[in-house]
């Protein structure tokens, strides 16, 4: 087991390695000076631009950049933003945020999600079931944000049952709108992973087996069909953590959330190259780790997987 | 019927053919050749009512798409801010937009850049995918490794951030584009991350493929790797990306319109699209007002990823037929 563990996180590392590089290459290639926009209308200064290069390594070649970088971001430095502010400290302030946005709609989703698929999977073919169908269907088929708006006016704004933004300081109640919003497109991917998963699991052999020794139909599908049906969920709640945050771009700019979606999003608009590598980073590391979680989940659900 | 000889000592336990002569169901054509699975597959689709829900609705899409100008008399691009809002009248029965356009007009003419994108860029991915990860599951060793690699360091990075990233640097350096430039911006931008799903889905399907026994049989009848791998691994392989790559049409129009809402889909200045209108509305539904301005394009938007949806899964039950309702 540790051994795996061990096996996997070295094998993280080209992956990490490989991500970084492909941001880190696409926004400091591009053309334009970062800091010829620091002097705004004043003229251009060339020692003091020098010397600011030399501080955020700009006059070093690509590569070296990006070693100093990896070398930094190592030891949870991620340097300075071109407003002089360590990117850490912004990232501090963000992340906390995003993360339990996150995992409130991973959560809600999975809670949802899961309950809802099991119930359409036992009953398929029927009233419930045809509903969730549908219901999954149109929001996929519904960009996110339009769902986003309408729930803030409708709870936020003519209801006034939750605070329709949510502002600098947050709180977990505040969260609990546009975390649902974050969640909706996956609580229908999850919805349907799980109803086909049941109602494969459902004519399964030990499945006919169970019921021949007599166990209650509730212990079946307890032990024996959601036990079986929830790997593949479990797979895509995994890979989905890292799309939630990412996907929180989105919910965060509908819900003014001081987030990392947010902070991204600024950061590549006005150019702020060193914050948008790191940003990027951080998402690129939590997907990476929530897959490994993903994977030592297996053994837990299948006993029959073992890590050699 | 020749008399079938017996041995001495033999005995015949089995009644001579004409006692009992071959029924109709037990001729075989053996000069047909062998239905493939897409015939296979093809027969099954015809048959379902999925099939020809989401087809008639991309049969209307793509009219749409092609001749907009049927539908309607009014100029998209034109707006009159004095219309701002207007209610309908005559020849624009959905009112205006705030900016004075004809929310009917605009929301046909809108079709087409926003299916260009979603097929477009699942063309794009398709063919990358299918390529490297038919090369992946085939070939397997180095190949496999450094292919693989590359994929997972792509998947890794979240597509709509890296959407962003890419559609600003252009942006950047190339802001004055017509409508085919700015499709296929947001069409590369987009293909450029989302390729590694097919190819993981693709190098999966070869390498069960690869070992079954159709393709033995294929060497023993003297066909090369080559022949093997184009003519028999990849047409059989395929059924899993083409389920997926309907699904991932519909999910590229929805990535667009969530790209313009950012202001980093296609430019308003240019390109008229159903993400664009849904985007610029959103002013007015933070009011509560002019619901439908946004309304509209939105649900023509649903109906048409709705149908690549549809169409998926018609697609999927048609290959796999066990994964029908028992």
């Amino acid at each position: 087991m540790w051994w795996y563990v061990g096996k996997r996180l070295l094998q993280t590392i080209p992956v990490i390695l490989g991500a970084t590089f492909i941001i880190y290459a696409l926004v400091f290639l591009r053309p334009g000076d970062p800091i010829a926009g620091l002097f705004g209308e004043k003229p251009v200064n060339e020692g003091v631009k020098a010397q600011i290069e030399a501080q955020y390594n700009l006059d070093k070649p690509f590569l070296v950049q990006w070693l100093l970088f990896l070398k930094g971001a190592v030891t949870g430095d991620f340097g300075n933003s071109y407003t002089g502010r360590p990117v850490m400290e912004l990232v501090q302030q963000a992340f906390p945020v995003t993360i339990t946005l996150a995992l409130m709609a991973l959560a809600i989703e999975m809670v949802l999600g899961i309950v809802a698929g099991t119930i359409a999977g036992l009953r398929r073919g029927g009233l419930f079931d045809s509903t969730m169908l549908v219901t999954s269907l149109v929001v996929i088929a519904v960009p996110i944000f339009v769902f986003g708006f309408v729930l803030q006016l409708i709870f936020g704004v003519k209801l006034g049952w939750v605070s329709p933004t949510v502002g600098g300081d947050w709180s977990v109640s505040k969260l609990i709108l546009p975390a649902f919003v974050l969640g909706l497109v996956s609580f229908a991917y999850v919805l349907r992973l799980t109803r086909t998963s049941v109602a494969e699991n459902l004519s399964t052999d030990h499945v006919r087996t169970a019921r021949a020794k007599g166990l209650s139909e509730r212990q079946v599908v307890k032990n024996h069909v959601l036990r079986n049906s929830l790997i593949p969920v479990v797979t895509f709640l995994g890979v989905d953590l890292g799309a939630l945050m990412a996907g929180a771009v989105v919910t965060e700019s509908i819900f003014n959330i001081p987030g990392v979606g947010n902070l991204a999003y600024n950061a590549i608009k006005r150019g702020e190259n060193p914050t948008v590598v790191s940003v990027v980073t951080i998402m690129v590391l939590v997907y990476v780790l929530a897959s490994l979680l993903v994977d030592l989940l297996y053994a837990w659900l299948d006993p029959r997987i073992r890590y050699a | 019927m020749p008399e079938i000889a017996t041995r001495p000592g033999q005995q015949r336990f089995v009644a001579p053919l004409d006692e009992t002569p071959l029924q109709d169901v037990d001729s075989v054509d053996l000069s047909a050749a062998p239905e493939s699975q897409w015939k296979e597959a093809w027969k099954r689709m015809r048959k379902s009512p999925l099939f020809w829900i989401s087809g008639t609705l991309l049969l209307v899409v793509a009219i749409v798409v092609a001749f907009p100008g049927l539908f309607t008399n009014a100029d998209p691009s034109y707006e009159n801010l004095s219309d701002s809002l207007a209610p309908a009248r005559e020849g624009h029965p959905l009112g205006f937009t705030q900016q004075g356009g004809d929310v009917w007009a605009r929301t046909l003419y809108g079709a087409r850049a926003s299916v260009a994108v979603g097929v477009f860029a699942t063309l794009f991915v398709t063919i990358v995918g299918v390529i490297t990860g038919a090369m992946a599951g085939f070939f397997g060793g180095w190949v496999d490794s450094v292919i693989s690699r590359l994929s997972d360091i792509f998947f890794s990075i979240p597509l709509l951030l890296a959407a962003i990233v890419v559609i600003s640097i252009i942006n950047n350096v190339w802001p004055e584009r017509q409508f085919w430039g700015s499709v296929f911006v947001v069409v590369g931008a987009l293909a450029l991350f989302a390729w590694p799903q097919i190819t993981r889905q693709m190098r999966g399907a070869v390498l069960t493929v690869k070992n079954l026994e159709f393709v033995d049989a294929a060497t023993a009848i003297g066909a090369s790797r080559w022949k093997n791998l184009v003519r028999h691994i990849v047409p059989n392989a395929m059924a899993p990306v083409i389920v997926t790559a309907t699904i991932t049409l519909g999910v590229f129009i929805v990535a667009e319109a969530t790209l313009s809402f950012l202001g980093l889909g296609l430019p308003r200045s240019s390109v008229v699209s159903w993400g664009n209108d849904i985007a610029a509305a959103q002013v007015l539904v933070r009011s509560g007002q002019h619901l439908e301005v946004m309304f509209v394009p939105a649900t023509a938007l649903a109906i048409t990823v709705l149908a690549f949806i549809l169409l998926g899964d018609a697609v999927r039950e048609a290959f796999d037929p066990k994964a029908r309702k028992k």
